[in-house]
C-alpha cells in the first residue's frame, strides 16, 4: 500500500521524500540532538521533529543582530502538548507551569486548538523537557506534522453529562489516530530501540503518513466555540434530552491561503450526513484513509483535505465513504449553532459543581508587574481538585469546582486580581490573535504582541458608539495561514508585512460564514479611519440582535461569501 | 632549469605570456626560481584575491536574491535558456556569494525580490550592505542587467531591484538592458526580459577579444610604516561578537590598510597605539589638584599636561619604577616601607592603578613637571591578526576583549581594549603597525595537518589560519578547539566556523562552554576526551598551535598535551616528545 517507486517519489513534494527516508519518523534526530556546534537540527530533522510535537524556531527579533555578530540565529524550540478536548488535571497544570519556568521562556501559551505551547527551549534542554512532559502523563506526539492534530471538543460546562460523553469520544478518536511508531519513545524517552527484526506498523497512516496536517473537532450545539467548520473533519453532537445519540459528520474545512495565489483559499466544511455514536471511530478512520489515498502529495499548497473534497465533489466523497464503510451514512439531523465565543465568570454545572471561565488575552499565561496571572493560577492549581479546561478561544476554565471549595477559589481569584479578568468590552472578550513574532517562522507581521494595543484604540471607538457590551468577533493573524481563524471573524486582520494588514469583514458570529477582503495592506491609522464609520453606522442602524458580520453585508460594505471558492472574488 | 608547466588551458595566461614564462623559467637557476616564486607570491597575494580561481569564473554570472524561491526558479530558467544559446552562465545565490568576486565579474545578471517594507530578502542583505558601504569596489569592467520581483500592492515596489540597478551604475558598471520590475504575476514579463538580455549578450560575447589575462601586479615597494612610524588606519567595522545577555564584550574590528603598503601573514600581530580615557585623565588631574593646562617640556616633545596624559604617558598601570620615582617625590614613610616589603607591595599592586597611588600617598608639593617625569610612555597594545590578506585585501581584522573590572571601589577599564571598543569616532584613524611573529606560522607545506587550540580571543589567529587554508586551497586537515562561557552568546565567529565545516575547509571542531552545565568544561578537557585521535594526528605530523590566555589556559593545555602523549608512550618519554615538537616548531604558542 505504501510502497512507491523512486520515480514516483521524485515527483512528490520534498517533505514526502523526507518521510519516506525517515524510517518511521526517526531520521537523524538522535545525531542532530548531540551536535554541539549548532543549536539547530539537521534540515530534514526539522520536518520530522514536528511529528513529535516540536518546532525549530529562532528569535526573529535577534535574527539580523546576530547575523552581524557572526552568530547563528538564536535557535530555540516550541513544544506543543497534545490535550484532547483541552482537559488537564491540576497536577498536570503544576507540572506544565514548572517546566515552563525551568526550561522555557516563563510563559505558557493556550492555543486556539485547546493545547499547550511552550516556547524558547534550547536544543540541549529539549530532551529533558519532553521527558518531563511525559512524566506528567502528557505527551507531544502528533501535536504537529502530517497526521491528525489535537482533537477539539467544546468544554461547554452547561451540560456536563452530555459534554462528558462527547469528550470521551474526542479522547478515543485522538487515541485511535495516534501514530504507532516507537520512534518517539526511543528518541525522547530512551526506551530501548526496536530490534531490527521487528518493523514499525502504521496500520492507519502507512509510512508516508498523510499528505498534510489533519484536524478534527467535536461540537455540542448550540455552542460552536471550536469553530467546527474550520476543521478537516467534524462531528456535531446530536442528543435527546442530554443523551448522546450520534453525530452529524462535516468534511473539508480549512482556513489557510497564500497571499497573491487565488488557487489557495479558506473553505468551510460541508455537513454530509449522520452516524450513530457507536460508528464514530470507524467513520473517523475511513475519512482519514480516503485523504491518505486521494490527497495531493505533489503540491503541498494543494494537499489539504479541503482541496480533495473541492476538486472531487462532496457526492463523490459520500459515495467513496459509504463504499469503504460498507454501510450508508444517514441524512444529517437538524441542529442549531448560536455562538462561538466563551461565557466568562462562574456558571453552575451539573451535580453541584461550578465552572469559572477566565479571559486570557491571546492565551498567553505569564506574570507581569500588575497582573501575576501565572502565579495566581499556580496557587489555584495547588488547592483545586477539579480540572482545567482550555477553550478553543485561547481562554481557560477552572472546571468542576465543588460548591464547598468555591469560596477558596474565589478568594485566590481576588487575591491575584484574576477575578476582574473579564469586565472588558465585548470586542476584547471576543478577540483572538495568533502567536506570530518573535517565534513564528512564518509571521509576516506582528499579531499577539500588537493586537492588544490595537484593541485599546478600537475600544474607544466602540465605547463612543455605545457598543461596549456587544460581542463582536475580532481576530488577527500575522500571515494568511489563519492560526487564530481570522477569516472566520466578523472583523479579521491578516498580516502582510511589518505594520501592514489586509482587513476582512463579514464573518459569521457562530462560525458559519467566511469574511471578505475589505481593504488591502493598510496600517493602523487607516485601519482606525476605515472601521470608525462602519462601527458607528452599525451602532445607529442595526436591528435588535443583528450581528456586526451580518450588518456589514446588508449595508453593502462587503459581499457575502457563500463558498470558499468565491472568497477571493470581487469585494462588492 | 626544467619545470613542467600545466597545459596553457589550465592557466590564466595568454599564449604569449605562457611561452615567455616557459623561456624565462628555463633560464633560471633553482635558487633564482625559488626566489622569484616566493617574491611574486608574496607581492601578488593581495592583488590575486581580487581575481580568485580565475578558471571558475563563467562568462556570465546570474546573481539571485530570493526569499520564497521565485527569483531562484527564474535564475535556473535563465541558466537553461542561456545554455540553449551556447552561453556559459553560472547561478550564484547572494547568500553564498564572495564579494571579492565582484571586481572580476564581466557580465552580471541580477534577479532579486523585495521583502518587509521594501527590504532585501534575508540572504541578500549582506551583499546589499556591502554594495552600499564605503568598501564597495569600482565596477568599470562590469556589464549588467537587473530583474526585480515584487508586489505592486506594496509601497516600495521592487525596491531592492531598483537599488541594485542604480548602485551598479553608480559604481561604474554599464547597463546591458533596462531593468524590469515584475509584479506577482511575473512569468511573462520576466521571460521577455531574459530573451532581450540574452540577445544582447550573444551579440557582445561573439565580438569580444578572448585575451583577458591577469593584470600584471605592480611590484609595490615595502611599506614606509613601522612601529616607530605607525600607519593611521581607518576603522571600517566594529562589531560586538557576543550575543545579548552575555557577560563578555568581545569586539571584532576591521581596519583598512589601503595605501599603507603594509602586508602580513597569518600568525602576525597588529600593534595599536591607544589613547587614555578622558574621564580617567580628569579623575587623576583632580586627585593631583592640577588643571591640565600646565605646560610641560620634555626632551622629545613639549605640550600641555592634559595632552601628554592623553596620548603620551601611561597613567593607569603602576610599574615599580613609577612607584619608586613617585616615592622620592612624595617622601612618605608608609610608602617607603611598602616599597621595601615585597609581599605587601605585590598585594598592593594587584588591581591598583596610579590614581590609587596618588590617593593613598598624597603629596601636596608635587609639580606637574615632576609628576610626569615619574611616568612611563604609553606602550602600544598587541592584537593577534584575525584575517587573511588573501581574503581581505588591504584590510586587517582583530578580535578584542574589552577589559573592564572593579577593584578597590573603583571602576577600571583597560586602556587599549576600551580605546578600540568605544573611543574611536566615525571615520577616525588608529595608529597601527604590523608585528611579525615568525614563531606562530602555518606549516610551509599546506598538506600538513594542523591542530588549533584557541579559547576566548585566542580564536583570533585561527580565523586567519582557516581563511588562509581556504584561499590557498590547502589540502591539510585542520582541527579547531574553542571554548568560552555560553554557547548561545559567546561562540565567537560561530556562523563562519559552521560554513567552513560545511564546505570542508575546516575538518573538525570541538567546543567547550564552561557555564552551560554544572561542572565546568574547558578546552583541555576536550583534548583529553579526544586524546587518542589527537595523538594519531601528531603521529601523522600535525602541527599544534595554542593561543589565548597565558596565565592559566596555556599551562592547563600544556599539561593536557603531556598527559595525552604520556598515555601513549609513558611519562618520561612524553616530556621529550613534546620538547621535540617545540624544537621542530610543530608546537607553537601565542599566549598573553
Ligand atoms: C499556536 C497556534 C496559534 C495560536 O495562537 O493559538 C498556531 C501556531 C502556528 N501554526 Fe497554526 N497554529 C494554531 C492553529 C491553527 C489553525 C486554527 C485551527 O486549527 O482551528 C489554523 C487554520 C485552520 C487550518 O489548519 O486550515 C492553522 C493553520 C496553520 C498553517 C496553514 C495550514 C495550511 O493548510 O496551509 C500553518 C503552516 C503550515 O502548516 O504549513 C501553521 C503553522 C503554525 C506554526 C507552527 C508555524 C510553523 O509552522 O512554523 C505556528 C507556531 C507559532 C509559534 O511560534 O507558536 N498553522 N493553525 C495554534 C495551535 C493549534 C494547536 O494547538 O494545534
Ligand atoms: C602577542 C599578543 C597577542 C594578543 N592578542 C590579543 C587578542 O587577539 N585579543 C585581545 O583581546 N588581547 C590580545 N592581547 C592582549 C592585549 O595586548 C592587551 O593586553 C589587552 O587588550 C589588555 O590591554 P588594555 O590596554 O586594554 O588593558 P591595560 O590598560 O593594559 O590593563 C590590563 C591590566 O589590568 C589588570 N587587570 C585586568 N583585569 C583585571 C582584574 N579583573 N582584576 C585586577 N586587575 C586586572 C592587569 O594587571 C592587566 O595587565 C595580546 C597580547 C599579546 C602580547
Ligand atoms: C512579508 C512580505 C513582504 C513583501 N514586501 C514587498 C515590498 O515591500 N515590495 C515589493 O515590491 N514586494 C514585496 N513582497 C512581494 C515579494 O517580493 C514577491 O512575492 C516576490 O515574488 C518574492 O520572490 P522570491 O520568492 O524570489 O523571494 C513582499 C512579500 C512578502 C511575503
Ligand atoms: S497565522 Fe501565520 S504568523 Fe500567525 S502563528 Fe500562524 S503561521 Fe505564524
Amino acid at each position: 500500500m505504501t510502497y512507491i517507486t523512486p520515480e514516483e517519489l521524485a515527483k512528490r513534494a520534498e517533505v514526502e521524500r523526507i518521510k519516506d527516508a525517515s524510517n518511521y519518523l526517526r531520521g537523524t534526530m538522535v545525531k542532530s540532538l548531540q551536535d554541539p556546534l549548532t543549536g539547530a537540527l539537521a534540515e530534514d530533522d526539522t520536518q520530522l521533529s514536528k511529528y513529535h510535537g516540536i518546532y525549530q524556531q529562532d528569535d526573529r527579533d535577534l535574527r539580523d543582530e546576530r547575523r552581524r555578530q557572526k552568530l547563528e540565529p538564536r535557535y530555540q524550540f516550541m513544544v506543543r502538548i497534545r490535550l484532547p478536548g483541552g482537559v488537564c488535571s491540576p497536577t498536570q497544570w503544576l507540572e506544565v507551569d514548572r517546566i515552563a519556568n525551568t526550561w522555557c521562556n516563563h510563559t505558557i501559551r493556550l492555543t486556539s486548538r485547546q493545547a499547550f505551547q511552550l516556547h524558547g527551549v534550547v536544543k540541549r534542554n529539549l530532551k529533558k523537557t519532553v521527558a518531563e512532559i511525559n512524566a506528567a502523563l502528557l505527551d507531544t506526539i502528533a501535536a504537529c506534522g502530517d497526521v491528525n492534530r489535537n482533537v477539539m471538543c467544546n468544554p461547554n460546562p452547561h451540560q456536563s453529562r452530555l459534554h462528558a460523553e462527547v469528550y470521551e469520544y474526542a479522547r478515543r478518536i485522538s487515541e485511535h489516530l495516534t501514530p504507532r511508531t516507537t520512534a518517539y519513545h526511543e528518541i525522547w524517552l530512551d526506551e530501548e530501540l526496536l530490534s531490527s527484526s521487528r518493523q514499525d506498523e502504521e496500520p492507519i497512516y502507512g509510512k508516508h503518513y498523510l499528505p498534510r496536517k489533519f484536524k478534527i473537532a467535536l461540537a455540542v450545539p448550540p455552542s460552536n466555540d471550536v469553530d467546527l467548520f474550520a476543521n478537516d473533519l467534524g462531528f456535531i453532537a446530536i442528543a435527546e434530552d442530554n443523551h448522546l445519540l450520534g453525530f452529524n459528520i462535516t468534511v473539508g474545512g480549512g482556513l489557510s491561503m497564500t497571499h497573491g495565489d487565488t488557487e489557495t483559499y479558506p473553505r468551510l466544511a460541508d455537513v454530509i450526513g449522520y452516524c450513530p455514536k457507536n460508528k464514530t471511530l470507524q467513520v473517523a478512520e475511513e475519512v482519514v484513509k480516503i485523504q491518505r489515498d486521494k490527497g495531493d502529495r505533489v503540491n503541498r499548497k494543494h494537499a489539504r483535505f479541503k482541496y480533495t473534497i473541492e476538486d472531487r465533489g462532496v457526492e463523490w466523497f459520500k459515495f467513496e465513504l459509504n463504499r469503504r464503510l460498507g454501510w450508508d451514512i444517514e441524512p444529517p439531523r437538524p441542529f442549531i449553532f448560536e455562538h462561538s465565543g466563551d461565557r466568562y465568570g462562574w456558571v453552575e454545572g451539573a451535580n453541584d459543581t461550578w465552572h469559572y471561565t477566565l479571559f486570557i488575552q491571546n492565551g498567553r499565561i505569564l506574570d507581569t508587574e500588575d497582573y501575576p496571572m501565572m502565579t495566581g493560577l499556580r496557587e489555584i492549581a495547588k488547592v483545586h481538585d477539579g480540572d482545567f479546561r482550555l477553550t478553543a478561544n485561547q481562554n481557560l476554565i477552572i472546571g468542576q469546582v465543588g460548591s464547598k471549595r468555591k469560596p477558596a477559589i474565589d478568594a485566590l481569584l481576588k487575591k491575584y486580581r484574576l477575578a476582574n479578568s473579564y469586565p472588558q468590552t465585548g470586542l476584547r472578550l471576543n478577540s483572538m490573535a495568533c502567536v506570530a513574532f518573535p517565534t513564528c517562522g512564518l509571521a509576516m507581521a506582528e499579531s499577539e504582541r500588537y493586537f492588544p494595543s490595537l484593541i485599546d484604540k478600537l475600544d474607544v471607538i466602540v465605547k463612543q458608539a455605545g457598543l461596549e457590551n456587544d460581542p463582536i468577533l475580532i481576530r488577527m493573524t500575522g500571515c494568511p495561514n489563519g492560526c487564530a481563524r481570522s477569516v472566520l471573524a466578523e472583523i479579521g486582520f491578516v498580516g502582510k508585512a511589518p505594520g501592514k494588514y489586509n482587513l476582512y469583514l463579514g464573518g459569521g458570529f457562530y462560525g458559519q460564514r467566511l469574511n471578505k477582503l475589505y481593504r488591502e495592506n493598510i496600517g493602523e491609522e487607516q485601519i482606525l479611519s476605515e472601521l470608525t464609520p462602519i462601527i458607528q453606522h452599525y451602532a445607529r442602524e442595526r436591528k435588535p440582535g443583528e450581528r456586526f458580520g451580518d450588518f456589514v453585508i446588508k449595508a453593502g460594505y462587503v459581499k457575502e461569501v457563500l463558498t470558499g471558492k468565491d472568497f477571493h472574488s470581487a469585494t462588492r | 632549469m626544467q619545470i613542467l608547466l600545466p597545459e596553457r588551458s589550465q592557466t590564466p595566461l595568454s599564449d604569449d605570456q605562457y611561452h615567455l614564462l616557459q623561456q624565462f623559467i628555463a633560464a633560471l637557476s633553482p635558487e633564482q626560481a625559488a626566489w622569484v616564486g616566493g617574491y611574486l607570491t608574496g607581492q601578488v597575494a593581495k592583488d590575486l584575491i581580487s581575481i580568485p580561481d580565475v578558471s571558475s569564473i563563467a562568462d556570465i554570472t546570474i546573481l539571485v536574491g530570493s526569499q520564497t524561491g521565485n527569483s531562484e526558479a527564474l535564475a535556473e530558467q535563465m541558466h537553461r535558456l542561456a545554455a540553449g544559446r551556447g552561453l556559459k552562465t553560472i547561478v550564484k545565490k547572494m547568500g553564498d556569494y564572495k564579494f571579492q568576486q565582484l571586481k572580476a565579474e564581466k557580465h552580471l545578471l541580477v534577479i532579486v525580490s523585495t521583502y518587509g517594507e521594501g527590504e532585501p530578502p534575508d540572504n541578500a542583505r549582506e551583499l546589499v550592505e556591502h554594495l552600499f558601504s564605503k568598501r564597495a569596489p569600482s565596477l568599470q569592467q562590469m556589464q549588467f542587467a537587473v530583474l526585480g520581483l515584487g508586489d505592486s500592492s506594496y509601497e516600495f515596489f521592487c525596491k531592492t531591484g531598483v537599488d541594485f540597478d542604480h548602485r551598479l551604475e553608480e559604481l561604474g558598471a554599464t547597463r546591458i538592458h533596462p531593468r524590469v520590475d515584475c509584479d506577482v504575476d511575473y512569468e511573462s514579463s520576466a521571460e521577455a526580459w531574459m530573451h532581450a538580455v540574452l540577445n544582447e549578450l550573444s551579440i557582445r560575447l561573439e565580438t569580444k577579444s578572448q585575451a583577458t589575462g591577469l593584470s600584471i601586479p605592480s611590484l609595490t615597494s615595502p611599506s614606509a610604516y613601522s612601529r616607530t612610524h605607525p600607519f593611521p588606519a581607518l576603522l571600517l567595522e566594529n562589531i560586538v561578537l557576543n550575543g545579548r545577555g552575555s557577560l563578555k564584550e568581545t569586539h571584532h574590528l576591521e581596519l583598512s590598510l589601503e595605501g599603507s603598503g603594509l602586508t602580513y601573514e597569518p600568525g602576525d600581530v597588529l600593534g595599536v597605539y591607544p589613547t587614555n580615557a578622558p574621564d580617567v585623565i580628569d579623575a587623576l588631574l583632580q586627585m593631583l589638584h592640577f588643571n591640565g593646562t600646565e605646560w610641560i617640556t620634555l626632551d622629545d616633545e613639549d605640550g600641555f599636561l592634559y595632552n601628554l596624559l592623553f596620548s603620551y604617558y601611561e597613567i593607569t598601570t603602576i610599574t615599580r619604577p613609577v612607584m619608586q620615582k613617585y616615592a622620592l617625590l612624595a617622601n612618605n614613610r608608609k610608602l617607603d616601607q611598602l616599597l621595601h616589603d615585597k609581599h605587601k607591595l605585590n598585594d598592593y599592586l594587584h588591581g591598583r592603578e596610579i590614581i590609587d597611588l596618588v590617593a593613598d600617598f598624597p603629596s601636596d608639593h608635587v609639580s606637574p613637571q615632576a609628576f610626569v617625569n615619574c611616568l612611563r610612555k604609553l606602550p602600544p597594545r598587541l592584537y593577534s591578526i584575525a584575517s587573511s590578506l588573501k581574503q581581505h585585501p588591504d584590510e586587517v581584522h582583530i578580535t578584542v576583549a574589552a577589559v573592564r573590572y572593579q577593584s578597590h571601589d573603583r571602576d577600571r577599564k583597560g586602556v587599549g581594549s576600551t580605546f578600540l571598543a568605544e573611543r574611536i569616532g566615525e571615520d577616525a584613524t588608529i595608529p597601527v603597525y604590523i608585528d611579525r611573529n615568525n614563531n606562530f606560522k602555518l606549516p610551509a607545506d599546506p598538506a600538513t595537518p594542523i591542530i588549533m587550540i584557541g579559547p576566548g580571543t585566542g580564536i583570533a589567529p585561527f580565523r586567519a589560519f582557516v581563511e588562509e587554508h581556504e584561499a590557498v586551497g590547502a589540502s591539510g586537515k585542520n582541527w579547531l578547539f574553542f571554548g568560552d562561557q555560553h554557547f548561545e552568546t559567546d561562540f565567537l565567529y560561530q556562523a563562519e566556523w559552521l560554513r567552513y565545516l560545511k564546505s570542508g575547509v575546516l575538518t573538525r571542531m570541538n567546543v567547550a562552554f564552561s557555564r552551560d552545565q554544572e561542572q565546568k568544561i574547558y578546552v583541555q578537557h576536550l583534548m583529553a576526551e579526544h586524546g587518542k585521535e589527537l595523538y594519531v594526528w601528531l603521529q601523522d605530523g600535525a602541527h599544534i598551535y595554542v593561543c589565548g590566555d597565558g596565565k592559566r589556559m596555556a599551562h592547563d593545555v600544556h599539561a593536557a598535551l603531556l598527559n595525552i602523549v604520556a598515555a601513549e608512550i609513558g611519562a618520561d618519554n612524553a616530556e621529550e616528545y613534546v620538547a621535540n615538537l617545540q624544537k621542530a616548531r610543530r608546537y607553537q604558542r601565542d599566549v598573553y
